[in-house]
């Protein structure tokens, strides 16, 4: 009965915090139409900046917490909307999405430059004083948690729907330029959400960091339970995101109280690794059947992204660039000693893990935030072989042809299962989705000695096949595969299917009115950019020998997406570029990789969300220098499909009619 | 300028998107309190015109006055609280917002009370009052567009900028709707209606306005621009 009692206030405790985050996450959605993924970031960083002020600076707390909540976080809140969520609040989901994943990373970043890792703790409210109840004891802070939420879902309810200003807010979202129409401010009006927004983030980070140690990651992610409570109201609806948030918070405690009352025997068993990780990732599950039980969206017609894709390199082009490429790297993998082979191999494997990028985000319109699960997935099956138990039949861990053969059906297979319920989402709730479900991968699976990598932190070895033992020959076999796996991706594009996915691309609606299953489309796309990554994995695993689960840890597929987005997702050159300078800054000092997301964030924002990224650009803009070779030097405009054009068709009409 | 100042000039005002030039030189002025129809095919440049004068586009050269004062370049929500009102084309309401919120939500422009807002409103549209608690999206496409005009009377404007009122929506709802008009006429605030189907806008209007390709080919009573309306219809030199 203790136990009852104690988990249930705690779980209503933790579920408040999860409800205070959920309901700025509604509010900025509300207000802009942008689902901020850097949400929990901006609560973690606020949350640093709380412990930098009351605890390194000193200030006393009735100091300290006015000037985080009440100066900092709406400065914060504003100058984001500001530069970058104004730009969004008409752009296509993918693109808001890769801009604020581009955010979370650039905060934890600029966090980690700030504040290097180093243990760090914030007092509880009132020193964890406490109050008994009969069997329990409340603490102060536990209270304040409590009532602060109260009063945060009172003061929202209020001013949405019962004050003008909330009302305005509200309208926002339904037409900009008509309230603008009408003498309201647009701007101010989504700005001051936002304000409130993010320091609703802080709020929530403050009040849960003194039950954890501060930490980065745990914080920005610790929001997933924010997203899974606000995907309860449909992003939308306040009481509903509150109900949800408490549920969760309960869900989580008595999850906890229940695993700790298994048998000794079972928790440190290996099966018991995996249970431990299903607890964990609670929040992720329950985001996930959330986001499968809401109604399928519906399509949204006459959408029409009208992206102009890059000019596709022909078949003589893109062959003789390859064979430039893969004698060029020869050429000076020679020249290299076995370190800096290492390295560039080491580097190489990112574009290569990125050409699946380009096949579904690139082409197919289509977000994951997983791509990094697939590419773990295919270490494994280098790293641990592969039998079919009691028939003897299967392979050694061994990079070969079979291993790459078995990871690519493997994870094919496995990204067609995820594919089949996640697409039945688009845009933000995919990303959401896959999100969720690497990390609960990472948690259930590689963290677990049964199925994956063993604890979190070990790791699991591969070898190369005797004849790619040198550093030079597995950098070399990296590149080939990146060259072979390029042109695989280059030959779906200008084949039949290529066409069908731009089409899938534009617009879902006018394909299903047209006949085509758009949903076969994008699970097939799904399943075989998660093979490609499987692949990838291999080579990883050959490239880099020996592989911790940290090497894959779901959070690096969110910096994977940026680079190449930054760089350009919609070309194999740009993957290249995007993924060699993304591998070739884990070499660089702390600090400049940490910042070099700020750099690449302010990169999105001058792109103004152009998917083919700056390689395209770059491609772009020197098709226009007139060359001797090239007749008229005309700028050449890709153009997908033809669009109607009245000066063309008058032009082109028979002589006579006009 | 001399002798009475109009509610609004337009003087050559030229303006496009991107490179393409849509409106030519336009010229026109609305009276102080009449209804004056703007009149043309589609894709004349109607639309692009009330852009500019509402302060959604800015234009490429050319000046608008509003009751003699010029204002390009003004911010669309300056000049609404300066006292124009917009129905843009398609329904001008928030769908979201329920028929109530969409009423009094600009209360703040005017200097009456919230309370009296949507009691006027309500009595002069009482299918609105059946409906105040429902999602505007919710409504028919008349009652929008009549709770767009009743939204848009209720922030007192100086004048109201109205384009295609009668989209979609059939003939009886239309006439209901053109009776609202020419009682904003009546009441002494400029209107300009833009209509591509002329006859019912010139019923109520006293000046009529013909715009063809971005060019204005005529300005006059509407029994005397029949004529060039047909021959802008129809597509041939007038
Ligand atoms: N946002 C835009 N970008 C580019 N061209 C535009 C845009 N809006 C309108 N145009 C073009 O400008 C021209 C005039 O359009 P406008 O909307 O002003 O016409 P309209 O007279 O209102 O027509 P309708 O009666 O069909 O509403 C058209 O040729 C149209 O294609
Ligand atoms: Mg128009």
């Amino acid at each position: 009965m203790t136990n009852f009692v104690t988990f249930t206030v705690i779980g209503i405790v933790v579920g408040a915090t999860y409800a205070i985050a959920a309901s700025g996450l509604v509010l900025t959605y509300a207000t802009s139409n942008v689902f901020n993924m850097a949400h929990g970031a901006v609560g973690m960083f606020m949350t640093f900046l709380y412990w930098e002020v009351s605890v390194n600076q000193g200030w006393p707390v009735w100091v300290a917490l006015p000037f985080v909540l009440g100066i900092a976080a709406p400065a914060m809140g504003l100058l984001l909307e500001r530069v970058m969520m104004r730009r969004l609040t008409q752009a296509d989901v993918t693109i808001s999405l890769v801009v604020t994943v581009g955010l979370l990373v650039a905060l934890i970043g600029v966090a980690q430059t700030i504040w290097p890792p180093a243990g760090r703790n914030i007092e509880q409210f009132f020193n964890g004083d406490a109050v008994s109840f009969g069997i329990v004891r409340v603490s102060a802070h536990q209270f304040i948690t409590m009532g602060v939420a109260l009063a945060v879902a009172f003061g929202l309810y209020v001013l949405l729907n019962r004050t003008r200003i909330g009302t305005a807010m509200r309208a926002v979202v339904d037409n900009r330029e008509l309230l603008a129409l009408h003498g309201a401010r647009p701007n101010l009006l989504s700005g001051l959400a936002w304000a409130l927004g993010s320091s609703l983030a802080a709020l929530a980070g403050i009040l849960l960091a003194p039950q954890l140690t501060l930490d980065y990651t745990t914080l920005t992610f610790l929001v997933v339970s924010a997203y899974a409570a606000a995907m309860v109201g449909r992003l939308k609806s306040l009481p509903k995101t509150f109900v949800g948030a408490i549920v969760l918070g309960l869900l989580i405690n008595y999850a906890t109280w229940a695993y700790i009352s298994l048998p000794k025997s079972v928790l440190t068993s290996d099966f018991g690794q995996v249970i431990y990780g299903v607890k964990n990732s609670l929040p992720t599950i329950f985001l996930l059947l959330v986001m499968l039980a809401l109604p399928q969206e519906k399509l949204r017609i006459g959408r029409i992204s009208g992206t102009k894709l890059p000019k596709l390199p022909s078949w003589p082009v893109a062959l003789a660039w390859s064979a430039v490429f893969i004698v060029g790297t020869y050429l000076l993998t020679g020249q290299f000693g076995d370190a800096n082979n290492s390295r560039f191999g080491q580097a190489m494997c990112l574009p290569l893990i990125m050409l699946s990028l380009v096949l579904l985000v690139g082409y197919g319109g289509d977000v994951s935030l997983m791509q990094l699960s697939f590419v773990g997935m295919g270490v494994l099956v280098a790293a641990r072989g592969f039998t079919i138990p009691g028939t003897g039949i299967g392979f050694h861990p061994q990079v070969s042809v079979l291993s790459i053969v078995t990871a690519f059906l493997l994870t094919a297979m496995i990204g067609a299962i995820v594919a089949v319920p996640a697409l039945r989402l688009r845009g933000l709730y995919i990303g959401l989705g896959t999100l969720a479900l690497a990390a609960a991968i990472d948690r259930i699976v590689f963290n677990t000695k049964l199925l994956g990598f063993g604890n979190e932190g070990s790791t699991v070895n591969a070898n190369r096949p005797g004849w790619l033992q040198s550093e030079q020959s597995f950098a070399m076999a990296v590149v080939v595969a990146f060259v072979v796996m390029g042109l695989m991706v280059l030959s779906i594009r200008r084949g039949k299917y290529g066409r069908i996915l731009l089409a899938t691309r534009d617009s879902q609606a006018a394909c299903a009115t047209l006949g085509f299953s758009t949903t076969i489309t994008r699970v097939a796309v799904f399943a075989v950019s998660a093979g490609l990554a499987g692949v990838a994995g291999v080579f990883f695993a050959g490239e880099h020998i020996s592989v911790s689960t940290y090497d894959v840890f779901f959070f690096k597929s969110l910096p994977l997406l940026l680079f190449a987005t930054v760089f350009g997702v919609t070309s194999i050159s740009g993957v290249l570029v995007g993924g060699l300078v993304y591998g070739l800054i884990g070499y660089a000092p702390t600090t400049v990789g940490n910042l070099a997301s700020v750099v690449l964030l302010l990169g999105i924002l001058l792109l103004g969300g152009n998917p083919n990224g700056l390689v395209g650009l770059i491609f772009e803009q020197a098709r226009k220098v007139p060359l001797p070779w090239r007749r008229g030097g005309l700028p050449v405009e890709a153009e997908p499909y033809p669009t109607h054009n009245p000066a063309r068709s008058a032009l082109e009409a028979p002589v006579g009619t006009a | 300028m001399t002798g009475r100042t109009n509610a609004l000039d337009v003087i050559d005002l030229t303006a496009g998107y991107g490179r393409i030039e849509v409106l030519h030189s336009v010229s026109f002025s609305v009276p102080v309190g009449a209804v004056v129809a703007l009149l043309g095919p589609n894709g004349a440049g109607k639309t692009t015109t009330l852009n500019c004068i509402s302060g959604v586009l800015s234009p490429t050269s050319g000046h608008v006055h509003l009751n003699g004062h010029h204002v390009n370049g003004a911010a669309a929500d300056k000049l609404a609280r300066a006292g124009l009102c917009t129905i843009p084309e398609g329904r001008g309401i928030f769908p979201n917002l329920t028929v109530t919120e969409n009423v009094s939500l600009f209360a703040f422009a005017s200097q009456t009370s919230p309370k009296d807002i949507e009691e006027r409103t309500f009595t002069q549209f009482p299918r609105l009052q059946e409906r105040r608690s429902q999602l505007a999206g919710k409504l028919s496409g008349g009652e929008q567009q009549m709770l767009a005009m009743a939204r848009a009377l209720s922030s007192d404007p100086a004048m109201l900028l109205l384009d295609e009122l009668s989209m979609g929506l059939a003939p009886k709802i239309v006439e209901d709707l053109y009776e609202i008009v020419a009682d904003i006429g009546r009441q002494g605030i400029s209107v300009l209606v833009v209509e591509q189907f002329a006859r019912r806008a010139l019923a109520v209007a006293q000046l009529g306005i013909v715009m063809v390709q971005g060019r204005i080919t005529a300005v006059g009573e509407p029994a005397d621009i029949y004529d060039e309306l047909s021959a802008a219809y129809l597509g041939g030199a007038a």
